[in-house]
């Protein structure tokens, strides 16, 4: 079943300057992890966030959901967003400074009536254990936080309202190694569990190998290639795929 | 090889803060090798590049010593050129490309306007930026990130420095480029005979070009050695979780079906 | 409040707040500590100070009581001042808010008379102003908040374009948070810190704008002010200088503790800031 499928997606900036989308179209199934690689200046942040529907396109269609996309607006709009969450690279700015860690989770499920508000406190904590954060943790600042449990949260804050598909914008890239992995896995735990699809963006080919089933690679505001992950880390054809593939470090022991 | 510098002891804390960012570090860096040092965020790497080039920041407190084998210590910009993580903060945005690479040469050799100008252009090309006189009267936000870092990197080199220290210059860079900036740097370190301090918390573009290995945790030197010795048999606890956590094109994926798995999801 | 405690434990912070404190105390407690109209003539004239018990500070050419006029002129002073602020700082923050949210020609239209305003020396339209009005309390305070609402406006905006540029912002649109909430919860609050450090100096401003207003006689006539009792000493300079030295020494007091309550403001504010 296709959940997400985007047409001939343009988009330029400013005074017809930089053309960051050139004619995109994919196409997303429901559960299906969906990689977009490419090197930066591509195109894959740009069109991230025309899916996610920060930034409008000039042309093109995106079905989501059973539903034309891009003719929702204002409050219709903001209900279906529930549907599909983002969770973004910087994981210092991705939240209100003055936030708390209880009030960051409280948001979705408060504007889109997830549970009753006498029943918000054990939805956050039950938020919370689910992506391995102790409940106490509701009250603290978000500042108090770490990098990697921060990330955490902004899983624990996307699946607050069910989505159907989360965007995941260089998620794990500024990560610890170590903390990378978990989270990894933390995501594909939630993908069996409850048929969540994710399009996944990342410059690090090694970690869409990971989680993704497909992938997508960009180059100048293209797709140059897609393909089941194996296929085309194996045997990438386009030159970006390639170039992409020769530069994932390997441990070079022997 | 000969030792550059001796390190015994070294502890560095900051000011205001309680714990010591680094903690009796003792290492010996060799004269013209690629010394890799390879730690997480905290671990005190920066910490330690910033120590060998004087850049800590006022207030802190230094203990143990760095012996020099030239007698003094290096002067930053003559003979230690200094690359940071995030091009765009390490480069001025209101002088020119140009500019900026010959300041040092400027200041350190002597040279008159012109003849830093020319040096500046031929340290442009030589980091392999296309049509090096045109770049030379560029801003820094009129070139990319990859492009940027080659810059710094010019920059870092315009006077002959025997020691290049790159601090996470790869980080804020993508993979691709990542690759052409390590290349690039091994190329050049080579050519002149410099020894390269390379930090990175990624252990495998490390191991791709580095001699030696020192890994930092937390503030101290968990093992220090030959890159091959380490990786093939490592001692400390610390680098096997490393190097086991390490995640490359050959590592079995997570996902455990290749097709996605059709669930009803809830309206 | 964190914040209370930082601003307190720096020195500026501690020594600003306890002047003004003790000003602000001052001026609420003027009809106990100097009973009746200070503009009623008291005693004699031209008492030097520290010479008669009665009068600590002297009295003026019409036999006014100097400290009597300080003390209530202090409560004139700081509330013109204080009113004057608060009123340039909302409306500045309202149409920073509003250029910086709208984008566009809504914004370059309210640019454009926010540089007008800006043009203008704030003393000057607020002289105009006040000539042309006539001299009230309430159109003093409208006056000098005319030539000072530009700068927080401008400052509100340009912290509105960045803070709206961050991931967090996107993050409450992507959650479907409604506009206005996302302006009020997310953006105001991390846009009012620079604004508030911009406060304190405004309020300064203001209780001199006031007084210098005072001074030059398009001050409310029915009130005393620090201005006013200043311009009254200018007859009498050479022979009895403190009539006009005392009030001056109490706007200079003023004045230092505002911009040293401001300093340590924004050190307390920008110490948070870079946490974030």
């Amino acid at each position: 079943m296709t959940l997400l499928s985007a047409e001939s997606l343009a988009k330029r900036y400013a005074g017809g300057g930089v053309t960051a989308l050139d004619g995109v179209s994919l196409h997303l199934s429901a559960g299906e992890t969906l990689g977009l690689a490419g090197a930066s200046g591509s195109g894959k942040s740009t069109l991230a966030r025309v899916l996610t529907r920060l930034v409008e396109p000039d042309v093109g269609s995106i079905r989501f959901a059973g539903e034309d996309w891009l003719a929702l607006s204002g409050a219709p709009l903001r209900r279906r967003r529930a549907k599909m969450q983002m969770v973004f690279q910087d994981v210092l700015g991705a939240f209100n400074p003055r936030a708390t860690v209880a009030s960051v989770l409280e948001d979705p499920l408060r504007i889109h009536g997830i549970v009753p508000k006498g029943e918000r406190a054990r939805a956050v904590a039950a938020l919370l254990d689910r992506v391995g954060l102790p409940a106490a943790y509701a009250g603290r600042s978000i500042r108090a936080v770490s990098g990697g449990e921060r990330q955490r949260i902004a899983i624990a804050r996307a699946i607050a309202t069910h989505p159907a598909l989360i965007v995941l914008d260089e998620a794990v890239s500024a990560l610890d190694v170590s903390v990378r992995e978990k989270i990894l896995e933390l995501l594909v735990t939630l993908q069996e569990e409850r048929g969540i699809a994710y399009l996944f963006v990342s410059h690090d080919l090694s970690v869409l190998a990971a989680v993704a089933h497909r992938i997508a690679i960009m180059e100048a505001g293209r797709i140059v290639e897609t393909g089941p992950t194996a296929r085309v880390i194996a045997d990438p054809q386009s030159p970006a795929a390639r170039a992409l593939v020769r530069a994932v470090p390997r441990l070079v022991i022997a | 090889m000969t030792a550059l510098c001796e390190i015994r002891g070294l502890s560095v804390t900051y000011r205001g803060e309680a714990a010591p960012a680094l903690g009796g570090i003792d290492l010996d860096i060799h004269a013209g090798e690629r010394l890799a040092i390879i730690g997480e965020s905290g671990s005190g790497k920066s910490t330690f590049a910033r120590a060998l080039a004087g850049l800590l920041p006022e207030g802190a407190r230094v203990a143990g010593h760095m012996r020099w084998t030239a007698g003094s210590s290096p002067q930053p910009g003559r003979d230690l050129g200094f690359v940071f993580q995030d091009p765009t903060a390490s480069l001025n945005p209101v002088l020119t490309v140009g500019e900026q690479v010959g300041e040092g040469a400027r200041r350190h050799l002597g040279l008159s306007w012109k003849a830093a100008h020319s040096l500046a252009v031929e340290m442009l090309e030589k980091v392999r930026l296309p049509d090096p006189e045109r770049t030379a009267k560029a801003f820094p936000h009129q070139l990319s990130g990859g492009q940027r870092q080659r810059v710094a990197i010019a920059a870092a080199l315009a006077c002959g420095p025997g020691m290049l220290v790159a601090d996470e210059a790869t980080s804020a860079l993508d993979m691709v480029v990542q690759a052409e900036i390590v290349a690039l740097l091994g190329d050049l370190v080579g050519a002149a005979g410099m020894t390269l301090l390379f930090i990175t918390h990624d252990i495998a573009l490390a191991s791709g070009f580095a001699d030696r290995v020192a890994i930092f945790r937390k503030g101290a030197l968990v093992e220090a050695g030959p890159t091959r010795a380490v990786l093939a048999a490592p001692e400390a606890a610390y680098t096997k979780t490393l190097i086991a956590s390490h995640r490359d094109l050959a590592t079995p994926p997570l996902i455990r079906a290749v097709a996605p798995l059709i669930r009803a999801v809830a309206p | 409040m964190r914040t209370m405690r930082r601003l307190l434990a720096t020195p500026e912070g501690a020594t600003g707040f306890a002047v003004l404190a003790l000003l602000v105390l001052v001026a609420l407690l003027a009809p106990v500590l100097s009973p009746g109209d200070p503009l009623r003539i008291a005693g004699r004239a031209l008492t030097a100070p520290f010479s008669d018990p009665a009068f600590p500070l002297g009295t003026d050419r019409l036999g006014r009581d100097v400290l009597a006029g300080l003390i209530h002129g202090a409560c004139t002073s700081l509330a013109v001042g204080l009113a004057a602020a608060a009123a340039a700082l909302a409306f500045g923050l309202c149409v920073g808010l509003a250029a910086g949210f709208a984008g566009g020609r809504v914004d370059e239209a309210l640019m454009r008379v926010v540089d007008a305003f800006q043009i203008v020396p704030g003393f000057l339209l607020a002289l105009a102003f006040v000539s042309v009005v006539g001299p009230s309390v309430p159109v003093v305070v409208l006056a000098i908040a005319l030539g000072a609402w530009a700068d927080p406006a401008r400052l509100t905006r340009a912290e509105v374009l960045s803070v709206r540029e961050r991931d967090y912002v996107a993050a409450a649109r992507v959650a479907g948070m409604h506009p206005a909430e996302i302006a009020f919860r997310e953006i105001l609050p991390n846009v009012l810190p620079p604004v508030l450090a911009l406060s304190a100096i405004i309020v300064a401003a203001a209780i001199l704008t006031e007084a210098a207003l005072s001074f030059l006689g398009l001050g409310d006539p029915n009130t005393v002010t620090w201005g006013s009792m200043i311009a009254e000493g200018r007859n009498v300079l050479r022979s009895s200088p403190w009539l006009s030295i005392f009030p001056g020494i109490a706007l200079v007091v003023t004045v230092v503790g505002v911009y040293l309550l401001g300093e340590g403001l924004t050190r307390a504010l920008s110490g948070r800031r870079e946490e974030a």
